[in-house]
């Protein structure tokens, strides 16, 4: 019995103690973007590792999530007469809700994981110990861009995850269910409000993003110097973040989207 | 005692660290002399490495002092501990290359960072320190792709690549064949006459070390248990010394990890 007491005490210390270095990480991170800025090739190498090489499956998934709302909402509104609304029901759907929170679960799945196993076997090759006895700050040269990288990206798969959502929504209401294609659209341009729904998307895409990338990176450089540290560590990645993004959704659409 | 104080480039004074309850220095002293060759030898495990992180800044001593060009390195500042790693060289016992760079840019990784030289001169530096270790040919390998002692030369030609006031090599023969032994023996001289370089050099391989060190320190358990030129050691009266220059089986240096006995062990059933 205390053996389990003793235990869960542990835990709970190493838990805390984690979230602080977390913090502390973090605030180093952050101190290093006005450098990094100045350079900002670095930044665009990894827009592209992290951004580009994320987009084939946010497109895909994108266009099949709106298709499958295109259906759904359908033969839901269909009963009430309302299908004229699907463009409405699409877009709003996507850009308040499902954008945000499946492209930051995908970009979580794919650009997450990858950023904590490299960087973790960045660690664990001596990569990054080599690069401090070089006088170059591992945290500034390859943390702080890819952590600017991923707030940078996530925001913009996001509109494009969006976007190709909207129109798999239009390609199986007005193409195979045939709503009209003037009220899909005139609709949706009336209902949808930029600052209501799209600014408070994208704001939630670059916390999401923020959150993301800070655990991803924070993972990898935290990690145990081994192979099985360095798959746990890419493991927890997503984990932790698909929590984190769940959980800051309802907060955030708590924030946002009720008049109190 | 300004004179003399300055000689040294390196003071190490009552180093004590610890790993976890094992205590892997119980006060060390040395001295590294500017513009000379000084070896740290020691049995497998007995802290050289850790003794090379310590004197970078990488790692912090629980007490005692490691003074590196008149600056106490564990009370300078990020900055200034920066600074001051600009001048210092290492050669890591692992090579630590950077797996996504080809071996051009490995080398020119450092003066990228911290110069803002033309490329074309920038290539001229790179290819002369790749020349100096005999792999210019290789430049545009990756790293993945060259064996084990040639990864080692391509990161000492990069330690090297910021003409540094010092350099550190942590085990740089191992793995090489007799003839890059020879010309990293040459190299290390070399550079150590012509750059005035301080050099520390830890290694197993005793007649090199010896053939070009001034000046060698014995580690073992924890302490200095020899120092001295390598004639002196040669004659040492220590059974130690004697038994871990020549490489013999029985003697008082101890080839194991600390242990309990092997009969108990053996004996203690199914505990791991
Ligand atoms: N990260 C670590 N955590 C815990 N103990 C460590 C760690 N790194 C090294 N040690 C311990 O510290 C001791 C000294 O290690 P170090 O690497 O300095 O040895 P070394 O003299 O360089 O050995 P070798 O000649 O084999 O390279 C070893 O006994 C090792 O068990
Ligand atoms: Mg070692």
């Amino acid at each position: 019995m205390t053996g389990w007491l003793q235990q869960l005490g542990e835990n709970g210390l190493n838990a805390f103690e984690r979230t602080g270095r977390g913090h502390i990480f973090l605030f180093h991170v952050l101190r290093g973007i006005p450098e990094i800025l100045l350079r900002p090739q670095l930044i665009i190498q990894q827009i592209y590792s992290v951004g580009v090489l994320s987009l084939i499956i946010i497109l895909v998934s994108g266009l099949f999530v709106g298709m499958v709302l295109g259906l759904q909402g359908y033969t839901t509104l269909v009963d009430f007469g309302a299908e004229q609304s699907l463009g409405v029901m699409v877009a709003l759907s996507l850009v308040r809700e499902l954008g945000p929170v499946v492209a930051a679960l995908l970009f979580a799945g794919r650009a997450g994981s990858a950023l904590t196993a490299e960087i973790g076997l960045m660690k664990s090759t001596e990569q990054l110990s080599g690069m401090e006895m070089m006088a170059v700050d591992p945290i500034r040269r390859i943390i702080t861009p890819r952590y600017i990288a991923g707030i940078i990206s996530l925001p913009l798969l996001t509109a494009m995850f969006s976007a190709v959502g909207v129109i798999g929504g239009y390609l199986v209401g007005s193409g195979l269910l045939g709503v009209d294609e003037g009220a899909f659209w005139s609709q949706m341009q009336a209902k949808v409000d930029l600052q209501e729904d799209i600014l408070n998307g994208v704001i939630k895409s670059i916390v999401f993003g923020a959150v993301v990338t800070w655990i991803a990176v924070f993972e990898g450089y935290d990690t145990t110097p081994t192979s099985e540290g360095v798959s746990m560590a890419t493991t927890r990645t997503v984990v932790h973040s698909a929590l984190a993004i769940l959980g800051l959704d309802f907060i955030l659409t708590a924030l946002m989207f009720t008049d109190v | 005692m300004p004179l003399e104080s300055n000689s040294n480039l390196i003071e190490i004074r009552g180093l004590k660290f610890s790993r976890g309850k094992r205590e892997i220095f119980s006060g060390v002293d040395i001295n590294i002399q500017r513009g000379k060759i000084t070896a740290i030898m020691g049995p497998s495990g007995s802290g050289k490495t850790t003794l090379l992180r310590l004197i970078g800044g990488q790692l912090r001593p629980s007490s005692g002092t490691v003074i590196v060009d008149d600056a106490n390195v564990h009370q300078l500042g990020h900055q200034q501990l920066y600074q001051l790693r600009k001048r210092m060289g290492m050669l890591f016992q692992s090579g630590a290359l950077l797996t996504d760079l080809n071996v051009f840019d490995n080398v020119a990784f450092p003066l990228r960072e911290h110069t803002r030289l033309p490329e074309l001169l920038l290539r001229t530096l790179v290819l002369m320190k790749l020349e100096s270790v005999g792999l210019r040919g290789a430049r545009h390998l990756m790293p993945n792709e060259l064996s084990g002692g040639m990864s080692r030369r391509v990161a000492l030609a990069r330690a090297i690549a910021l003409d540094p006031m010092m350099v550190m090599y942590d085990e740089p023969f191992t793995g090489q064949d007799p003839i890059s032994k020879g010309v990293l023996v040459k190299l290390i001289q070399t550079m150590n006459s012509a750059l005035n370089h301080t050099s520390i050099i830890v290694s197993h391989d005793v007649d090199e070390t010896a053939s070009i060190a001034d000046y060698i320190y014995v580690l073992s358990e924890g302490k200095i248990v020899e120092h001295g030129t390598p004639d002196a050691l040669g004659k040492s009266q220590s059974q130690w010394v004697q038994q871990f220059m020549q490489g013999l089986p029985d003697g008082p240096v101890p080839f194991h990890f600390p242990a309990k006995q092997y009969i108990d062990d053996l004996m203690s059933g199914t505990e791991a």
